[in-house]
Formats: C-alpha cells, structure tokens, sequence
C-alpha cells in the first residue's frame, strides 16, 4: 500500500540513513502493514462480515429457531417495521428518555462542575467519589436500584419523604413514573461524566478574562454568559453528544429494571430489538432490519458527535 | 482562589496579554465573603457526594444483612451484621427436615458457613455457579484485554507515526461500531458463531470482547503515542536502531501509562459488559453481568444473596476508579480530551 507516500514521508522527516540491503530489517511499509493487520483482519472478520450477513438478512423472512432457509422477501420487512405503530411508540419511547436523561444530566453535570471548579481540601477525592457510578456495570445498577425502588422495602421513597407504603409511589409499576425511574438512574450514573467533561473547560478557560471583565465591573452573570458558558460549550457539546449516543441506546438499564415494561412504556428501541430477535417467534430477518434503521439513525447521530469533535480539535 | 497564573493549556485569544503574566496580587487577598463561598460550596459539595453515595453503599449495606433485615419494612439502616448473603451466593443449599434440623444442631463440627446455612434450616450441598461465571468474567476479560491492548498498541503506533492511507476513515470506522446498540451487532455474530461453534464458549467470547475493545484501545492508545515526540525514536534510529528496536525500546516504555490507563479502561469494559454476554452465552462461558439479576433463592428474590454479589463484582471497580482518577477524563471520552 502507501509505498510512495511512506516513502516521501520518511524521507522528508528522518535523518536516519537507510541501511542498504539490511538483511533482516523490516522496511517501514512493512511495519505498517504488519502492526495495523491483525486489528484489521478482526474488524473485517467481527464487524465488516456480519454487518453485510445482517444487511443480507435484513431482506429475507429467515428465522434463527427455523430449519428453513432465508427466502428473499425484498423489502417487506422494512415496510412492515414503519408502518408498525409499535415501532414508532418505542421510538418514542427512546427519544423520550434520551431527551429527559440527557437533558438532566447537562443541568445536574454543568452545576456539580461549577461547585466543584475551584479547589479545596479534598475536592479531588470528592470528585472521584462523585465520579464513581459511571464506573460501574449497568445491570449491576439497575439491579441494585431496582431494591432501591422497591415500594415496600426500598429506601428511595423514604428518602423522598413517602414513609406510608400505602400511598408511596410504586417507582417501577407505575406507567407514569417507570421512565422517570430509569431516568433517575440513568442521571445519578452519568451526571458525573458532563461534570468530568465540563471541569476540564472550566479549568482550561484563561483567568486573564475574568481579570479584565472585573476591571470592567461585569456583573457574575454577564460573565458567566460572556465567558464561562462560551469556554465551556465545545466540551460540553461532546459530553451531550456522547450521552445522547448512549442513551439512544439503552438496554441494561432497561432490561435490568423493568424490562420495557410496565406494558410497552419503557420498551426503547434496544429492547425491542433484543426481544424481535431473540425472544419468541426469533425474527431475525425482520430484526435485522430494524438493527439496520437503527444503524442508520446512530450513524447520523455520530456524524455530528465527529464533526463536533473535528471543530472542538481545530479550536 | 489561588492564583494560579493562567493554565498552560488555554488557548491564547488574539490580543490577551502574554499567558506567562502573573497574577499574583490575588494570592492574600481572598476576601472573608470569597472563603465564606467557598465554604458553602465545600458543604454543597460534600453533602451531593453523601447523596450520591447512598445507592452504593446501601447496596453494600444490604450484602452484609440476614434475609429478613433486607426486606425489613421500613428499611433498617442499623442491622446485625450476618455473611448469609454470601452463603446464598455462593453455595447451593437442601432444606433440611426437622428432625434433621435437631441432629444438625447437636453437632458440633460444623464450618461457619454451615452455621449460617443452619440458621435458615437448610444445609450446604455444593458451589454455586456463581464463582464460576465471576472466574468466566476474569478469563474472558482477561484475555480479551491483552489482545486488543496488544494488538491497539501496534495499530496505534502506526496511525500514529505513518500516513497509513484512509486513515482518517479507518479511525472513524474503527470507533464507528463502538456507538452501535450492542443488539444490533449481536445478531450476526450469534448466526455466525453457531454456525462455527463459538456460542457459549470462552474463545467466542474473547474473540467479540477483543474486537470490541480494538475500538477504544487504539484510540486512546493513539493518543499517548501521539504526545511522545517522534525526535526520540528518529535520534535512536541515527544511533542504529532498526525502526523495530526503536518501537520496542523507546515508544513503548514512555508509552507505559498509557498502556496501563487503557489496558485498566479495557478491563473494566469487558468485566462490565452485559448484552453480549446475555446474548451469546448461556452456561458454559456464562459471565456474572447477566447472572446476577437471576441470583433467586427459595422462595423469592433473596435480595441479600443479590447484593453480595454486586459487591463482590464492584469493589474492583472502584478501586480501579481511584487509582485510575487521573485518566478517567482521558479514557471516557475515547481519548478525545486529554486534559483537563
């Protein structure tokens, strides 16, 4: 591959001389090539392969339970999934909760990030204990929490203040507040990342701004609004880009709280797959197809978390 | 507060004064209203972490309770420390008959466990699964890791030092299948590994968590190589190092973090992981994510048994968090931002 531009490369940047017909030396092309295979040959093998099978699936009414091969079916499956209003609420249903956690988070992240900018004794190891969460395994969360949630024995009404188990909110039954039960969690497991995120803006922005906007008597939201949220913002940016990503999609915690349920109503889009796929009827083909819709509205979503990131490196 | 002279990272804004200016006429003069505000926010703050503290610690809590303390209503926060929670998740136990019971009890050679077993009339009749699935998670993460670090860091070393053609595009396919739902991956790879035979097994799954974890290795690991100055390696090939030696006896050592921060990010990744896991094991690779929502004793979710088992799963984590503290901004966000 690449030989003339390696080529070019190397001798534009070392000095060192090439040793001429260096018996067992690897020349650079070599190494190249050599150090960037096996990473390659597992991504064609565990990525590039079974995305062009599930594309092929994707078009057939093949079923993993069935001993019948795939028939061709076009693209029934594609039409059949959009034209599902199941579909279209789960889709909901993830936008929802995407929208709810992420935003929380910004708003719970961006403020610990504030009360924690300037240092004091023990600021690092608090920060590390608020940082903690994240750290964890999602479904060891939600399992954990689900206790948390218990409407008899949990301690989370307790501490809300609902000490009457007759008339405590049930978290996790309830259609109305099963969403917002993931969503709490969800927001105590990854506020910590927007702070992580934010803390590094914080402490990167020049001091010499906020001088000069003392020597113009700006006033602490002036220079909060000037100064502080314009700093902040490309990081920040990132940090809601990479939670929208993960929450878009959310499965352990979902699957580990409620299933998707009560009902549908926190049935988000990887749950629905999961279960169209390997729960019941096995519908492989049609499931690949939703894996493929879902591949595409991700896709779009990364291109801006990469074109973010591109201009966040440029600046 | 203090004042720190401009950080060494701002990005100079056309026109702002010299970044070396000192500031330093604010060092004594924090006024009482400043450290007052600073006191404040130090309560804040040490009062959120409390709160953000009480799930974990509840769940520790609930590991070190006996049975009907963990479902005591309303919940007990003092309680009598009991291990029942760990015998129940450690061991399959036989409800013993009364008259067994008695002839238990008259015994006096029993281990502490039985003991513990005895008080819930029941007697220990073997391991449980659970040591083997936490084993499984140990191998399989293990293993895994050492594969993409070690394949991440070769890959790494020449995107980072080569104008490997495509390469952005490689970079970003590379990290590409790290943002898909794990499903969506899953159901190709489960047609192919039974076609194969790599369902439920260990290979299977050190295959998919290396593929996996390539992703976020190589990125992260580009990123420290990235920060080691070329000059080194070019001032060792004028010395007669083949490009090889170079690799191995310059980049590599002063790589050492790095390698280090990723190969803990990775670990923590693969022990972490669930949805693969559910998907394409079921007994003999079967790691302890999917196993231990179904920990169930008799009767019930023995809730005690269930936190154990968290506990035991994430006290390595934390751990890991606080020695890895400073690389966690580093690692969450692929390698993306470096510093803070």
């Amino acid at each position: 591959m690449a030989q003339a531009r390696t080529e070019r490369k190397l001798t534009s940047t070392t000095t060192a001389p090439r040793r001429a017909g260096g018996g067992r030396q690897l020349s650079d092309n070599r190494i190249v090539l050599l150090f960037i295979l096996p990473t390659m040959l597992l991504l064609i093998v565990m990525n590039i392969f079974p995305l062009i099978y599930s594309l092929y699936l994707s078009f057939t009414n093949y079923s993993v339970i069935s001993t019948d091969a795939p028939v061709w079916v076009g693209v029934e499956n594609y039409t059949r999934i959009l034209s599902d209003p199941d579909f279209w609420h789960n889709f909901a249903v993830t936008g929802r909760y995407t929208l709810l956690s992420v935003g929380l988070q910004t708003v719970v992240g961006f403020s610990l990030a504030m009360l924690l900018r300037t240092k004091f004794t023990g600021s690092g190891i608090l920060t590390t204990i608020i940082l903690i969460p994240m750290m964890l395994s999602p479904i060891v969360v939600a399992v954990f929490w689900k206790l948390i949630f218990n409407p008899s024995y949990g301690i989370f009404n307790y501490l809300i203040g609902f000490t009457n188990i007759n008339t405590a909110p049930e978290w996790l039954g309830e259609p109305q507040l099963a969403l917002w039960a993931i969503v709490i969690v969800d927001v105590w497991m990854w506020s910590p990342f927007v702070m992580l995120l934010c803390l590094a803006g914080l402490s990167a922005i020049p001091e010499y701004l906020y001088e000069a906007a003392a020597i113009d008597r700006a006033s602490g939201w002036f220079q909060f609004r000037r100064i502080t949220l314009p700093q902040v913002m490309p990081l920040l940016l990132i940090a809601i880009l990479f939670r929208t990503i993960e929450a878009f999609k959310q499965f352990d915690l979902v699957q580990g709280l409620t299933f998707g349920g009560p009902g549908d109503v926190t049935e988000t889009v990887s749950v629905q797959l999961y279960r169209l796929a390997f729960q019941g009827q096995f519908n492989t083909g049609e499931s690949s197809a939703l894996a493929y819709i879902v591949l595409v509205v991700i896709i779009a979503i990364s291109n801006i978390f990469i074109l973010a990131l591109n201009r966040v490196r440029e600046s | 507060m203090t004042a720190v002279p401009s950080n060494p990272n701002a990005v100079p804004t056309p026109g702002a004064p010299n970044v070396n200016v000192n500031f330093s006429t604010r060092v004594d003069k924090v006024s009482r209203g400043a450290r007052w505000t600073r006191n404040v926010r130090a309560v804040i703050i040490i009062i959120i972490a409390l709160i953000m503290l009480i799930p974990t610690v509840w769940m520790a809590m609930t590991a070190f309770k006996s049975r009907p303390d963990a479902v005591a209503v309303p919940p007990k926060v003092f309680f009598e420390p009991s291990l029942e929670g760990f015998v129940s998740l450690l061991t399959n136990r036989r409800q013993l008959t009364a008259t067994e019971i008695a002839e238990y009890q008259a015994r006096t050679d029993l281990a502490w466990a039985d003991q513990i077993a005895l008080v819930r009339g029941q007697t220990i009749i073997g391991p449980s699964d659970f040591p083997r699935q936490l084993l499984n998670s140990l191998i399989i993460a293990g293993v895994s890791t050492i594969f993409s670090v070690g394949f991440g860091v070769l890959a790494a070393y020449a995107f980072s030092r080569f104008p490997v053609p495509g390469k952005d595009d490689l970079l970003f396919f590379i990290l590409s299948q790290r943002m898909l739902p794990p499903v969506v991956v899953t159901i190709p790879i489960f047609l192919m590994y039974r076609q194969v035979g790599l369902y439920d097994t260990h290979f299977g799954m050190i295959l998919l968590y290396t593929a996996f974890n390539l992703s976020f290795s190589v990125w992260l690991l580009k990123g420290f190589i990235d920060e080691i100055p070329r000059e080194y390696e070019e001032a060792a090939m004028v010395d007669g190092y083949t490009r090889l030696q170079a690799f191995r006896k310059i980049v590599l050592p002063q790589a050492t973090t790095g390698i280090a921060a990723t190969t803990v990010f990775t670990l923590i990744f693969s022990w972490n992981e669930y949805a693969f896991a559910l998907m394409l094991t079921s007994d003999v690779a079967r790691t302890a994510p999917p196993s231990i929502p179904l920990v169930l004793g008799t009767g019930g979710i023995e809730w005690a048994a269930i936190a154990a088992g968290s506990l035991a799963f994430l006290i390595p984590v934390v751990i890991v968090t606080f020695l890895l503290r400073k690389h966690l901004l580093r690692g969450v966000t692929f390698g993306a931002i470096r510093k803070g």
